[in-house]
């Protein structure tokens, strides 16, 4: 479904990705961690092309996403999901409307269909009873499941999340979580940037553990938490129990 | 001074409508509405090729802003009144050469608010936008001029502000706006110029201060709305 091959990236003289590749499965959920400026960020925003590439190759449903001309790439983005780290809800459009405005605008669904799907995908994060309020009325978690609604309105075959919970109080963490869990159980193909490692182990099919721009060592949680092959992940694991 | 309002109310008002051409405040009004509406299309345009990152909209847009911001008023309508009959070909009302000047002169001004409003938009913002697959025409219309407008509001009331006393500026193209009145005011008493110049600087202070303090209220509104408090946990 999501094709990594050799993906280089460079800011400056600075190789922030490193001949990445990578394969996610259908209906997998790959957590990617490790420790800060390891290109976790970098490489999840390459995948909607957020971030341009230096040379390699995305391919998202059989799309070479960097290599789309023109508008193309607005039907590629269209058809994968993304959650930021600071939600960045459209402040100006209700709650409602942040979820509706984009099977309007891209699907071309009329507003009261675009609404009436909208209003569904709300009562499912459990925000049906904040429709109508404002992004600045509602708390870090609210706003981050109201970005959760928005992607999915689209109904996206995959999910990007870059580190949804960074920006949250610890008690809203849960609430986010949750909704993300629900969908992996739904079956939802995903790739989450995240420090949770509680979730990581729950939920995760698969963990990429990338370190200085490359991927250090992919395997299963159970295999990742108990026994990391690697010197930088037993550090980083040994860092983050501390 | 009463009786001069009390004598030149209507002209001071309406100029010599209907029995002549329409002037006075209402005039100068329609001047600046019209002119900011226009300079507020142009101002946007300018804005979007100023920060659209083409070489070739950048550059002629920019030209045009330090040029036009580089000079005093009174030259735009100089070259409004002479050049505009030249392009056109045939001589132009002194409306429609205040009006072209005014346009070209608040476009400038209001471009530069609307790229700092743009300039100051969360980057974040484009960024959610085109994750949904949004293009360039549908982020900007949708996503960032709705939130530079209401940000910029109160800006572009006070932009409107200083419109309505550069409408002056038609006495010395014969527009028949409110400083043109007074002026007829002033020909025909002769005698009493402080009190006709007094009743027109009252008469603009008043525009203005209302519409000053209404870019003030829109200020204080925009920074709560903006600054509101996030809402403690509730149970959704």
């Amino acid at each position: 479904m999501i094709t990594l091959h050799k993906v280089n990236k460079w800011y400056g003289q600075y190789h922030a990705l490193k001949s990445v590749s990578a394969e996610v499965a259908p209906g997998s959920v790959v957590v990617v961690c490790g420790p800060s400026g390891s290109g976790k960020s970098t490489l999840i925003r390459t995948i909607n092309r957020l971030e341009p590439i230096g040379d390699g190759q995305i391919l998202v449903n059989g799309d070479d996403v960097h290599a789309a001309k023109g508008r193309e790439i607005n039907r590629i983005r269209s058809h994968i999901g993304f959650v930021f780290q600071q939600f960045n809800l459209f402040p100006h459009l209700s709650v409602l409307d942040n979820v509706a405005i984009a099977p309007v605008r891209i699907l071309g669904l009329s507003w009261h269909e675009a609404r009436e799907r909208a209003r569904a995908l709300l009562t499912r994060v459990g925000l049906a009873q904040r429709i109508d309020r404002y992004p600045h009325h509602l708390s870090g978690g609210q706003q981050q499941r109201v970005a959760i609604a928005r992607a999915l309105a689209m109904k996206p075959p995959v999910m990007l999340f870059d580190e949804p919970t960074s920006a949250l109080d610890p008690e809203m963490v849960g609430e986010v979580l949750q909704v993300m869990q629900s969908l992996a159980a739904e079956g939802m193909t995903m790739i989450c940037v995240t420090h949770e490692m509680g979730f990581a182990r729950e939920v995760a099919s698969e963990v990429w553990f990338m370190d200085h721009g490359e991927i250090i060592e992919t395997g299963s949680p159970a295999e990742f938490f108990s026994a990391p092959r690697s010197e930088r992940a037993r550090k980083f694991l040994a860092e983050i129990r501390h | 001074m009463l009786d001069i309002l009390r004598d030149n109310w209507l002209l001071l008002l309406i100029g010599q409508y209907p029995n002549g051409p329409l002037g006075g405040l209402a005039m100068t009004l329609i001047l600046a509405v019209c002119a900011i509406a226009a300079a507020f299309v142009l101002g946007t345009l300018i804005a979007l090729a100023r920060t659209s990152g083409i070489a070739l909209l950048y550059w002629p847009a920019t030209a045009l802003v330090y040029v036009v911001r580089g000079l005093p008023p009174v030259m735009a309508v100089f070259w409004a009144y002479f050049a505009l009959p030249v392009l056109i070909g045939r001589p132009i009302p002194g409306f429609w050469t205040l009006l072209t000047a005014l346009i070209l002169y608040e476009s400038t001004y209001l471009s530069e608010i609307i790229r700092a409003g743009i300039q100051s938009l969360p980057k974040g913002q484009v960024e959610a936008a085109k994750a949904l697959g949004f293009g360039y025409g549908r982020i900007t219309c949708d996503i960032v001029l709705p939130q530079v407008y209401h940000t910029m509001l109160p800006s572009m009331v006070s932009q409107f502000v200083s419109t309505i006393k550069e409408t002056s500026l038609g006495y010395i193209i014969a527009v028949q706006e409110l400083t043109f009145a007074a002026n007829q005011i002033n020909s025909q008493l002769l005698t009493r110029p402080f009190e006709v110049f007094l009743i027109l600087a009252v008469i603009y202070f008043l525009v203005c201060f209302t519409l000053t303090s209404a870019a003030r209220f829109l200020e204080r509104r925009v920074a709560r709305q903006r600054n509101a408090p996030a809402l403690k946990v509730q149970p959704a």
